[in-house]
This record gives C-alpha cells, structure tokens and sequence, in this order.
C-alpha cells in the first residue's frame, strides 16, 4: 500500500508541477465561464432589433402588422424611393423597408425587403406570417362578412407551461434551457477529461516503456500496483484541476454578479420584463427576472437546479467514467511500443465515447426517452448520457441502477486490463495483434 | 558453502514457445555467478521469474533457504538489460523514488545517496534532469540505484554496456567491493572477456536448456584438449619429423626467427616425452598449456548444441 501511494504521489506531483496545467488551470474557468455565460446571455438578450419602415401601396396592412421584440414597424406614407433614401439620412430612424406592392393580393410573392444589416431568418419569417395572417383575415371577412373582431376572435393566443411533478404532487416549473446547457456543458467536460486524462495514462504508460524503466520499476512492485498508482495519481490531477475551475469559475460568476447585478437601470428593467412576457414559458420567471439585470437572471435560473445533486453526480460519473476508460486507455499503452501505433487500439475506446457525444443531441431533446434510458445505463457511455439527464431530474432508481454498473464495470475492465498491461510492457518490437492481446488476457503470469 | 539462490527444475512456457526447459541452478552465497548463453537463451526469463516478475509454471525457487516471496524484493536488487529512468525528473528526486519503491525510508534513502553520489563523483548532478545526462552519467545513477539499498542478491544483466573503459572500471571495483561485503552477485553477460576475470562460477544456457555449469577453473580445466604452445628455434621439418604420429601440428608461426607451434597430444603423450622427442633437433625456448578461454568454450558449446538441436528437429 506505501508502495502505491508513492506511485500515486510521483505521478500526481510530475504532472501538477508542469507548465501545461498552469496554463490549463487559469485558461478553463474563462472558457468555462463563456460556456455557462454566453448562451444564456445569447438566449434571453437581443440587441439588433430591426425598425422596418412599412411602404403599403394596398394600405390593407396599415396598423395591422404587429410589433415583435424583434421587429418594430412604423408607417410615414412616402414612396418606395424617399424611403430607402431616408434609410441613409442622418435623422432616419429605420433599418429596412418593407414595401408591399399593390399586386399582392394576387400575387403574394412580389414583396420585398431593403436592408442596411441583414435580418435574422426568423424575422423574415414573422414578418411573412403577419402578411399571411392580414390577407387571410381581409380574405375572411371579405368572404364571410365578419368584423375585424370577430376574425381575431378566430385566433386565441395559447401558451403551455411545462411543469415537473413528483409522487408528492409537487409541481415546478423548470427552466428547460438552463438544464440543457447545463446537462450538455457537464457531459462536455467529462468527454473532454475522459480524453485528456485518459490519454495521459496512455502517453505514461508508452513514456515507461519507451524510456526502459518499465522493467526497473515492477522488479519493485507488482505491475498493477503500478498501473492502479498511474490512473489514481492522474485521477487526482483531474479532480486537482477540476476543483481549480470551480474555484475560479464561481470567483468570475460571483464577481460578476456583484459588479452587473447592482447596476440595473430602467431602461435595462423594462427590456426584460418586454423580453420575458412575450415568452409565456418563461413568465413565471419575469418578476424574478425584472428585478436584476442579465447576471441575476442567470442566477436565478440557477436556482431551479438541484446544485448539490448535479454537482455530486458530475464528480461519480466523471470519476466513474474516467477509471473506466482510463484503464483501458492504460492496456493501450502497455500493448504499443509507440504512439504512433496506438490508433488502431484507439478506436474501439473512442467509438462509444463520440457515439455518446452524438447520442447527448438527441437525450437532450427528449431526456426521458428509450435511447436516453438506455444509453445512460450503458457503462460505456452512462457517464455522459447520464449527465446529460440529470440536471432535467431523473429517477433515483435508474440514477443508482446506472452507478453500479459503472462501478462493476470499472471493476471488470481493470482486471482485464491489468492482465493486458502486465504482459504488454515487457513485450518489445511487433505490434501484436487483438487476438494476441485476447490471449494475453487469459494467460496466467 | 550454502547457497542464497536456489532454483530447481524451472520450467516456463510462453505460448508455442518454451523459454526454460528443466533450468536448475544453484549460486553460492558471496559468489559471482555468471549467467551466460547467446540472445534468446532464456537468461532473461530466468532473471524475470528470480525477480518475482514472472511466476514458473513448474519447479521451484529458494532465497537463502526459504522458498521465494514477495517480502524477498527489498533483498534483491536487479539492473536490467533494458534499462532507463524517466526523462524528465531529476536524478536527485528519481533515484529518491526508486530507493523508497525498495523499502527504504526517505532518510536512509537520502544518506546512502549523498554517500554514493560521492563516491561516483556525481554529487553536483542531484538537480539535473537525466534528459541532461549522457548514456554513461545515466547508467551510472542506474547503477547507484540498483546497489543502494544494499540487497543480499545482485542481479546485473549486461552491466557494463553503455560505459567507457575508465568508466567500466570504476563500475568492476564496486562489483568486487560489495562481493567482499558479502553480497552475491548474478551476471548476465555477453561479454566473455569480463566473465573470465570476474566470475566464480558460471551456467551456460542455451535453448531454454542448461548445458554447462561450474566454477570457471573447473569449466577451463574440462575443456582442455591437450593442447601445448611451442616456442623454439630451428628446422620447421625437422621438428614435424620429430613430433611422429603421436602429436599433430595445429598451426605454426614465425615470429622474429623463432616458431611458435600449437601441438595435440595423444591421450597416451605426457609433456616429457614430448620435450624428450623435439629437444634434439630445435632449442626449445617454452612449452606452455593452452587453456581455453571462456570464449571458445562458450562457443563450442553453444554451436554443438545448435546443431544437435537441428538435428533433433529434422
């Protein structure tokens, strides 16, 4: 045991002291920040709203296209001509024209659009659906001698607020977007540390092997002692770098928080609270929202997410997935000589880990789903597909079902990975072969 | 004299191939043990299996009376034939770490290497990165490891590759200090030259089998052919007419005047009766023994037994 614990603080501490894991240490929680920052700043914030100057030659649609957060239209009677210069002049207060030409009762496709800055596609789209919308309206009163009223009447409004319930009938509404990014930001981490660490072991494995102190070493202790020493002491380096991040990461959220959650202004107030009543699924948000700015409604989104659970399942699922991948990254290592010659016993590692990735799009559409059950039970790619899941809420059975799975085959996969390794770091030369591999699995030392 | 290693009847199988056949050896405590046999022999896997690294699938080792195991390692210290350190750590902190891997605590660990780092004159090297080493300054630390915690039984396989002659000096007087210590030590070599001068008793393998063992004297002395060095002075013919039936002339050469030739005698010839038949007809300056050197043996035996071996598997 003393034997291991030296192999552990050896490899822990070679790594810790190199300049790469500064670097890492200090650049992760900025790009971790703009991860968890950027998309809902993205999401809830829009800044090029469009003035669209309306040219009706039909006035059908005078008064009738209706503003969104998006879009403002605004009306001055002038030809086509005046108004796109206006869109130049000093004083103009319009980004674009809309000019609807007297043909489009018959022919709805002649209306046309000038822009100075190209509008999103969803904002051609609303504007096409509120033509679409005055013309069937005009058509239906035309045809049917109805009021205006009675025509919009034709159209309720609906709105759907999703809500989680428990067996205690518990009901909350959840912010879906936050727990996706969240889901998605975490399952990113594990994948990119199962990489990163895993190729670690694998590079310290061949780095061994290569520089002939393999041999030296296991003359001292046994061969898995030495390959449970490596996976560990980077294991640390993991949660050591890991745990730097959080650090940094919750010093420039709060730092943020404080510096741009006092300084609200009105106009700031009124933006949010015009963004979030548009948006029905989000109104139960709107008063918490209206009373900060951007930062506070990122923290209170925040508060909708059990931290603790999340938090705790990432570090299982992220050790789990790590020991998993990481000894078989290990066999890899004693099996080649080289790194060049690792790419062929790569592959049956990578596949599931990028088909977990790829999977991760679609769990997160529909977290409760057969592929996403399945998927985040798979020891192979549970940890990111759970992690994906958890942060939408999953049940406690299927959560535990999952962990000691990943457990039994961690467990499994370093047995047969310490047999691989305990004859491949003393084979030199030839690249063998799976099927030499597979008999070194049931040889006997 | 008892025996600090003791292995009886190793077999070990590596799928098709069988590596050991039957080895048995037996290495006398306080004893230089040379270890010989070409590449591929099975040295290796017998050192392996000695050094715990691998098991036997038959037959059985004893260290200093007890059957080998694992509390054995700290007492056995081994230099491999493919051998290293990490590049990028310090010699200082390296070699810390191996010590402690043996058992020693960071103390003692730390005393013994200030000691042996003098000793080798490498004291300012402590800080240095071994990528900073040449192949030399590095087996030399390689060799401070393998010694420093003072193991019953040293393993050396090829010791001497990758070192200068002053170098390879330096490394056989330590070889000899700690034989007079009382530590036994097992040599695996190549280099017959260095078998000669410093082992005591050797084993020869060679196709996973053991073909000769003994003291070197004893090996020597087994493989002399009757054979007798010449020196003299005068008529070549005369003194092949002399020499009869009895002896045959090996070779001959002349050298500054003088001849020098090598003569087998028959079984039944002694020395004196040689000299009786040649002294007449050339003055005799020397008569010497050939005694064959560790090279030809090894290689009359080694080649025989290839050939045997052949043999057998058509």
């Amino acid at each position: 045991m003393n034997k291991i614990n030296l192999i552990i603080q050896r490899e822990y501490l070679t790594r810790v002291k190199k300049k790469s894991f500064l670097v890492l240490s200090i650049v992760g929680p900025i790009l971790f920040a703009a991860l968890m920052i950027v998309p809902a700043w993205l999401a809830s914030e829009d800044e090029d709203s469009q003035n669209v100057e309306v040219v009706d030659e039909t006035r059908l649609f005078i008064g009738q296209l209706e503003n969104s957060d998006e879009i403002n239209f605004g009306y001055e009677f002038r030809s086509l001509k005046d108004a796109q210069e206006d869109l130049f002049s000093k004083e103009g207060k319009y980004t674009a024209v809309l000019h609807i030409p007297k043909v489009v009762v018959t022919h709805p496709k002649t209306v046309q659009l000038f822009y100075k800055d190209k509008p999103k596609g969803s904002s051609i789209d609303y504007m096409e659906n509120q033509i679409a919308r005055i013309m069937e309206d005009k058509k239906l009163q035309d045809l049917y001698n109805l009021s205006y009223d009675q025509v919009s009447g034709l159209r309720p409004k609906v709105g759907i607020v999703a809500n989680k319930i428990d067996e205690t009938g518990n009901t909350e509404a959840k912010s879906d977007k936050l727990a996706m990014i969240l889901g998605l930001v975490l399952a990113m981490i594990i994948y990119f540390f199962i990489f990163l660490f895993g190729v670690q072991v694998m590079r310290g494995v061949i780095e061994e092997k290569t520089n002939r102190i393999i041999e030296v070493i296991i003359s001292s202790v046994k061969p898995f002692e030495l390959m449970m020493g490596k996976i560990v002491g980077i294991a640390l380096v993991a949660l050591t770098q890991v745990g730097i991040w959080v650090a940094l990461s919750t010093g420039i959220y709060a730092g943020a928080v404080t510096v741009y959650g006092d300084d609200i202004t009105n106009n700031q107030k009124s933006q949010i609270e015009q963004v979030e009543s548009s948006n029905p699924v989000g109104s139960e948000l709107a008063n918490a929202a209206s009373d900060g700015s951007i930062f506070m409604k990122i923290k209170n989104n925040m508060d909708t997410i059990n931290f603790p659970l999340v938090i705790g399942c990432f570090i299982f699922f992220f050790l789990g997935g790590y020991l998993l991948y990481g000894s078989l990254f290990a066999a890899v290592g004693a099996a080649v000589d080289n790194e060049t010659d690792t790419q062929q016993f790569m592959m049956p590692i990578t596949i599931p880990l990028i088909l977990a990735i790829v999977i991760a799009q679609v769990v997160m559409d529909n977290p409760d789903g057969q592929l996403a059950f399945w998927g985040s039970l798979f020891p192979l790619t549970s940890p990111i597909l759970m992690m994906v899941r958890i942060p939408f809420g999953v049940d406690t059975w299927e959560v535990a079902l999952s962990m000691g799975l990943l457990i039994i085959s961690f467990i499994g996969t370093t047995a047969m990975a310490g047999k691989i390794y305990r004859i491949g770091i003393l084979m030199y030369g030839k690249k063998p072969s799976f099927k030499e591999i597979g008999k070194w699995i049931v040889t006997k030392t | 004299m008892s025996s600090i290693l003791k292995a009886e009847n190793i077999v070990k199988q590596y799928a098709a191939h069988r590596a050991l056949d039957d080895v048995s050896i037996d290495v006398p405590k306080g004893c230089i043990y040379g270890l010989l046999g070409p590449n591929g022999a099975g040295k290796t896997s017998l050192i392996r299996i000695i050094n715990q690294i691998t098991r036997p699938d038959e037959g059985q080792v004893f260290f200093d009376g007890a059957p080998l195991a694992p509390e054995h390692i700290s007492q056995i210290g081994y230099l491999p034939e493919e051998r290293g350190l990490y590049k990028k750590m310090e010699v200082g902190e390296q070699a810390m770490y191996l010590a402690q891997l043996k058992g020693m605590s960071k103390r003692e660990a730390k005393q013994k290497l200030s000691m042996w780092f003098k000793r080798f004159d490498i004291s300012p090297w402590w800080n240095k990165k071994v990528e900073e080493l040449s192949k030399g300054m590095a087996q030399k630390v390689q060799f401070i490891v393998t010694v420093l915690h003072e193991p019953k039984l040293l393993i050396l396989d090829e010791p001497f590759s990758g070192f200068d002659p002053i170098n390879t000096n330096i490394v056989k007087n330590e070889i000899y200090r700690l034989k007079e210590e009382g530590t036994s030590i097992i040599l695996s070599t190549h280099n017959m030259g260095s078998v000669e001068e410093i082992c005591d008793q050797i084993a020869l393998i060679n196709n996973s089998k053991k073909i000769l063992d003994g003291t070197v004297k004893q090996v020597k002395q087994d493989f002399k052919e009757g054979i007798y060095n010449i020196e003299f002075k005068g008529n070549m013919i005369s003194f092949t007419n002399a020499l009869g039936a009895a002896c045959e002339l090996l070779n001959s050469e002349n050298l500054d005047g003088r001849i020098s030739a090598k003569v087998k005698l028959a079984p039944n010839i002694s020395t004196n009766d040689l000299l009786k038949a040649i002294v007449g007809q050339v003055e005799v300056f020397g008569l010497q023994e050939v005694i064959p050197s560790m090279n030809d043996i090894f290689i009359k035996k080694v080649g025989e037994n290839s050939i045997k071996k052949e043999a057998n598997d058509e």
